[in-house]
């Protein structure tokens, strides 16, 4: 059996976390593994940041808690490849939850990176977007190019949700120090701001 | 004589409910176990608590900690052997985010005091001593004045509380 893509056209991951933040406004980000490294480099509303590391792939699970605690906030989840694929169930309790205002985008890049550059299990012989689509989700998008990413990006952020994103990145290579905010502080630190907001 | 037993330690799925309501709790976040059908009735046909249904428990602890980031008051409710399941959220979030969590957990091979053979049940109290969670036991409506306690317990902690149900919800 073919494998489902044999394409290797891939984002710059770095050039794609800029687009975001230079469209970025009020939402929440929730990020794990590199993005959780390279996204402070761009964020500039640390305050509505949450790294989520260490959790065996649940960052789009608290995504998904916060989405529907806050509805009237979108919620941006930078999930990782190898994460989402230890919590692939969660694809199916965020389409059976059906949050309007949660985009979960899938940063793969086809390898642990984080661990050194592992390739991941099935690596470019499946499609998270396929199964994105199997698990209920109806709009999903795919890109391995910037330019169509900037190009959509707006309408993504515009979409009734949940919104599903499969982004084919380049792995970073020198990853930025892990961040200096502890997680537990991040958390209570966003609580507070969605109290008060 | 077996059924006097049972219907003086009966545990209805309406006590749970009004307990959890009277508690404040908002959202129960669940997956469900053998024992727990008539309380799934409960809970789908109440419309002031929100149901959220998951694939996997590890995934209830993580939805439960971004609803309480989010100013909601959840609580998770699953069986001993989900909580095992979830043991990477429970420490890489439940007891690193400073937060109350009231985790509801099913006593899956409970024998009320006397030996156990269930290995579901044998490793649940030390596994939550081990990791300093605090814990209180309810087999019947009597004892669900332990829910509230567990949740004071939790605010004052910032963390997660135990309640384990020792007896199947009627």
């Amino acid at each position: 059996m073919a494998a489902i893509s044999t394409q290797t056209r891939r984002i710059d991951c770095l050039a794609a976390l800029e687009v975001i933040a230079s469209r970025r406004t009020d939402q929440i980000v929730v990020n794990t593994m590199v993005t959780a490294r390279e996204w402070p480099r761009y964020s500039e509303a640390e305050d509505l940041d949450l790294p989520f590391i260490g959790c065996m792939g649940k960052a789009s699970s608290l995504g998904l808690g916060i989405a529907l605690g806050r509805p009237d906030r979108q919620v941006l989840v930078f999930d990782g490849d190898g994460s989402l694929l230890m919590n692939l169930g969660s694809l199916v309790t965020i389409a059976a939850a059906r949050p309007k205002n949660l985009v979960l985008i899938v940063f793969e890049n086809g390898k642990y990176e984080i661990t050194g550059g592992q390739p991941i299990p099935g690596e470019g012989q499946f499609s998270f977007a396929a199964l994105a689509r199997g698990s209920g989700i109806e709009c999903v998008y795919e890109f391995d190019a910037l330019e169509p990413f900037a190009a959509h990006l707006d309408e993504v952020l515009r979409n009734e949700g949940p919104t599903f994103v499969c982004l084919k990145v380049t792995e970073v290579g020198r990853l930025s120090p892990k961040p200096g905010r502890v997680m537990g502080e991040a958390a209570r630190r966003l609580r507070e701001v969605l109290a008060s907001t | 004589m077996a059924t006097e037993t049972r219907t003086e330690a009966a545990l209805s799925a309406a006590g749970v409910l009004r307990a959890l309501k009277a508690a404040g709790f908002t959202d129960v976040v669940w997956l469900p176990d053998s024992e727990s059908g008539f309380l799934h009735q409960a809970l789908a046909a109440d419309d002031t608590l929100r149901l959220v249904s998951v694939c996997r428990e590890g995934e209830a602890i993580a939805i439960a900690l971004g609803l309480t980031v989010a100013g909601r008051q959840p609580v998770v409710i699953i069986q001993s052997t989900g909580f095992f399941e979830s043991g990477d959220s429970i420490r890489g979030a439940a007891l690193s985010f400073g937060m109350p969590l009231l985790l509801m957990v099913g006593y899956r091979g409970w024998s009320y005091g006397g030996p156990m053979a269930d290995t579901a049940a044998i490793y649940l109290e030390p596994v939550l001593d081990a990791w300093g969670i605090p814990h209180n036991l309810i087999e019947r409506d009597d004892d669900l004045e332990g829910v509230e306690q567990a949740w004071a317990q939790a605010r004052e902690r910032g963390g997660p509380v135990a309640v384990l149900v020792g007896q199947e919800y009627e």
